[in-house]
């Protein structure tokens, strides 16, 4: 009977750091990790040595000086004499808002012309894919300061507004005024409003002492104001489409044990409009028209050029990209779906509601998404038409009066990344949710 | 039973289909005229059609080509009693659009760098040409920079050189000293030689035989070939480096993954004017003290950069494609990690990735034109020079319309080829 013995104990060498495939994955590793940590090293101990001989050593006190340039479109208040960091995140909020506002007219009108261009109709079908051909071929920052030269050249100026037979007039019964000096829109007032709450408000400052007339303290108040009105119609309009919600459900459950689906619709369209109603009335709601006053119009919201030619052109390109993701999210869902939807005896508008659109959402939403991403990107080529936006505050004239390249460009890029981050989390929370589950 | 029955004992006549189902009607009720909707609608778009060539054509085909200045070519339009284009402008500045303010007399350069382009670039694009020609596409990276820049033909030679050297110490060193080793020796060497050895020994072949061209500064280059030139360049380094990035993100390896997946999200994170303002401003800081290298070659190394994480990412897409099959047909093949990518999965995986990757291109050369946000004269920076000029003082659509039209042609000749060579790879059957 012969005695078993282990196997003999491999002797580590230094070799097999190299031919040992269970040790060379970690040599390859170090190796790089290495590599990255010197270029990283070499390349800050650069900066800093660079930025020694400059004699402007990282430092982000600037931000707290006196910005000292003027941006006329704009979300909060806003003057020459607030900080650089006021700036900066006035030009934040810039960015948010044509991001948002382009997102959603992108969505609108590149989900038409997606279902257009696979319409029966030929001519609708050819000229959706020429639209389509020649906003994707054509580079973005072309479009934009080419929509802001048609808005400069043929809208009229304010004076053509003016006299008996004015050469031009404004519309939807004088409360829209297109000119080249920007479009003027109604703005919402309320005469009996609530006032602002201002955030973050800095009690020492004389600019929030309240006056002695018990008025309400001044705009400067605050590192921005909200509109106590606008939260008030906001909370009333979520409450109230949350008990059409809960209608909703109870009508659903009734027809889950009955067959029949009682009539809400007026049910659910009265607890959303009636007490938004009050609430406009009790706040005294009316609308304030622009008007031409001296050589300009007065009243109203001004949109100036800028933020419209950005606004425009980010749309239609961004339209043009979508176009094609519904396009091919469409096509994405084979016949067989749609027949035997029908053979279920499902109507045609069912059939897309609850068949097509389900489906073909989960292949249409991730790139939709990343499109959204790219729009909010795209949305920094606002300096070339001197919309004011982040890249336009921080990393334009903040960086040129300053001359803190490094900080200012950091941090936009910073702001840009947590940005795109946010979206893209978003929408992988949204992939896991809509994923179809396989082995 | 009654005797009502009738049985038909010969077939009917072929009749012709309807008239209103045949030809040009049939053609028309079917796709124009289904239902009154569509009626409408065609009969609107037409409308549109109709509206927008009667104010286009004529401002298009506006005989201005002659007109020397702006003056003479209101008069021209005055006489035709209608609004017309200022087409005189494209005439007298089309030279600058093309080249910017590269000098004249060596125009031929860029045009003849342009042309090596495209034979360099054939047997890349079809298969069919003689695979020889590809010694001249290995090449040309080497000579379209001199041709452009100009100066001494010694230092691509001596930049190409370090390539030789890598891939001789590759072959040279395996049998001697290993495969793993023979591979960083191939890395390691040329970095060597590139960083102390080229320039000195470029110098001193400079002063023994000077071969040498007209020297071109950056700050002349401009226009179409500019755009070209980046678009190029980058479209071409950003393949391979999105190849390894790929490779990187999908790779077992945790610190490689990490850093892989760290560049691409934050290169795709921000937008590409945030990079340009890095090469403009701070490139040169990150450098060591005294480096100040061209404008031009930092733009190119940031689009790259930018490029190659799109890449990265659309060629991931195309990993994933692969059915996990492929991979373990190669490794009971026997073939190591490179051989199984080069072999199996990179065919495989760039031909599902081909309309993703032809985009990109197209993205990185639509992208060219935010050079001019930081002062370089691409078409779109010229224009604002050409703007300002006064004889052609308020010509706006003209300009803006021939740039995009150029634009329109190169990327929509870019999208038709990659839906060539998708039916051209096309071995699925259907």
């Amino acid at each position: 009977m012969s005695t078993m013995t282990d196997p003999p104990k491999e002797s580590f060498k230094l070799g097999m750091l190299i031919y040992d495939t269970r040790y060379r994955s970690i040599t390859i590793q170090i190796v790089a990790l290495i590599g990255f940590l010197i270029l990283a090293g070499w390349l800050i101990n650069n900066t800093v040595h660079n930025l020694a001989v400059l004699g402007k050593p990282i430092d982000f006190g600037f931000l707290n000086d006196p910005a000292g340039y003027d941006i006329n479109q704009r979300l909060i208040d806003y003057n020459s004499q607030n900080s650089h960091w006021r700036a900066a995140f006035v030009g934040l909020l810039n960015t948010l808002l044509v991001a948002l506002l382009g997102c959603i007219t992108a969505t609108i009108v590149g989900v038409v012309v997606g279902v257009l261009r696979l319409s029966n109709n030929w001519l609708i079908a050819r000229l959706m894919t020429i639209y389509v051909e020649i906003f994707r071929n054509v580079p973005v920052l072309l479009w934009i300061v080419f929509t802001m030269a048609i808005l400069i050249e043929t809208l009229p100026a304010p004076r053509d507004f003016r006299g008996e037979n004015p050469e031009a007039s404004m519309m939807l019964f004088d409360s829209v005024a297109l000119t080249n000096r920007g479009v003027y829109i109604p703005e919402p007032l309320f005469s009996r409003g609530l006032g602002d709450l201002p955030i973050l408000p800095d009690r020492a400052s004389d600019a929030c002492a309240v006056p002695e007339d018990g008025g309400p303290v001044s705009d400067a108040c605050g590192v921005f104001q909200v509109s106590l009105d606008m939260l008030l119609i906001l909370a009333v309009l979520g409450a109230g489409l949350y008990v059409s919600g809960l209608i909703r459900k109870r009508a659903d459950r009734i027809q889950n044990e009955t067959g029949d689906r009682p009539t809400t619709w007026h049910y659910r369209l009265g607890v959303v409009a009636i007490p938004l109603l009050i609430v406009l009335v009790l706040l005294g709601f009316h609308v304030g028209l622009p008007a031409l006053k001296g050589f300009n119009f007065q009243g109203g919201i001004h949109l100036r050029n800028s933020l419209i030619a950005l606004w425009l052109a980010l749309s239609l390109y961004t339209a043009a990209f979508i176009a094609e993701i519904v396009r091919a999210g469409i096509l994405a869902i084979s016949k067989g779906q749609t027949e035997a939807a029908a053979a279920l005896g499902l109507r045609p508008n069912r059939i897309m509601s609850m068949v097509i659109l389900p489906q073909a959402l989960r292949v249409i939403i991730p790139p939709l998404i990343s499109q959204y991403l790219n729009l909010t990107k795209n949305s920094s080529l606002a300096i070339a038409v001197g919309y004011m936006d982040l890249t336009g505050t921080l990393m334009g004239i903040t960086l040129n009066q300053t001359g803190r390249e490094l900080e200012t460009v950091l941090m936009g890029m910073l702001v840009y990344l947590s940005i795109s981050l946010s979206i893209s989390a978003a929408m992988n929370l949204y992939n896991q949710r809509v994923k179809l589950v396989e082995r | 039973m009654s005797d009502t029955h009738f049985v038909r004992n010969q077939m009917v006549e072929e009749q012709d289909p309807p008239a209103a189902t045949t030809g040009v009607a049939g053609w028309l009720r079917e796709n124009l005229f289904s239902s009154v909707s569509n009626s409408i609608l065609t009969l609107l778009s037409l409308a549109f059609v109709y509206w927008l060539l009667a104010q286009a054509l004529p401002w298009i085909v506006s005989p201005t080509w002659h007109a020397e200045s702006l003056t003479e070519c209101r008069e021209i339009i005055a006489e035709l009693g209608y609004g017309g284009a200022c087409w005189g402008i494209i005439r007298e500045r089309w030279l600058q659009f093309m080249f910017g303010f590269y000098p004249a007399e060596l125009y031929w350069r860029v045009v003849l760098d342009f042309l090596l382009l495209a034979v360099a670039l054939a047997p890349v694009l079809f298969t069919n040409l003689p695979r020889k020609m590809l010694y001249f596409s290995a090449i040309y990276p080497f000579l379209m920079p001199w041709l452009l820049w100009g100066g001494t033909i010694w230092n691509p030679i001596v930049v190409a050189l370090g390539f030789v050297i890598g891939f001789y110490a590759q072959r040279l060193l395996k049998p001697s000293i290993g495969e793993l080793a023979a591979t960083i020796a191939a890395f390691v060497l040329p970095i060597i030689w590139w960083l102390f050895v080229a320039g000195p020994v470029a110098d001193a072949l400079a002063s023994v035989l000077p071969l040498s061209i007209q020297a071109v500064e950056s700050r002349n280059f401009g226009g179409y070939m500019l755009s070209i030139t980046i678009g190029v360049v980058a479209i071409a380094l950003s393949l391979p480096i999105g190849i390894l990035l790929a490779l990187g993100r999908q790779s077992d390896l945790l610190i490689v993954r990490s850093l892989s997946v760290g560049f691409i999200e934050f290169i795709r994170g921000v937008p590409l004017i945030t990079l340009l303002f890095v090469a403009s401003t701070l490139l040169n800081i990150f450098m060591p003290p005294g480096t100040d290298f061209d404008i031009i070659l930092r733009v190119i190394i940031m689009v790259t950069l930018f490029a190659s994480a799109y890449m990265a990412e659309v060629i991931r897409g195309g990993l994933a494609a692969l059915p996990r099959g492929q991979y373990e047909a190669a490794d009971a093949l026997g073939l190591d990690f490179w051989m199984a990518q080069r072999l199996i999965i990179m065919p495989q995986a760039l031909k599902i990735s081909i309309p993703g990757i032809v985009s990109t291109f197209i993205g990185v050369f639509k992208d060219t034109t935010l050079v001019s946000i930081i002062g370089l004269l691409d078409p779109l920076g010229l224009s604002r020079a050409i703007l300002a000029d006064s004889a052609w003082n308020g010509i706006v659509w003209e300009i803006y319309g021939f740039i995009a039209v150029m634009f329109f042609i190169f990327c929509f000749s870019m999208s038709r080829y990659s839906m060539y060579l998708e039916r051209k790879l096309q071995t699925g059957h259907r």
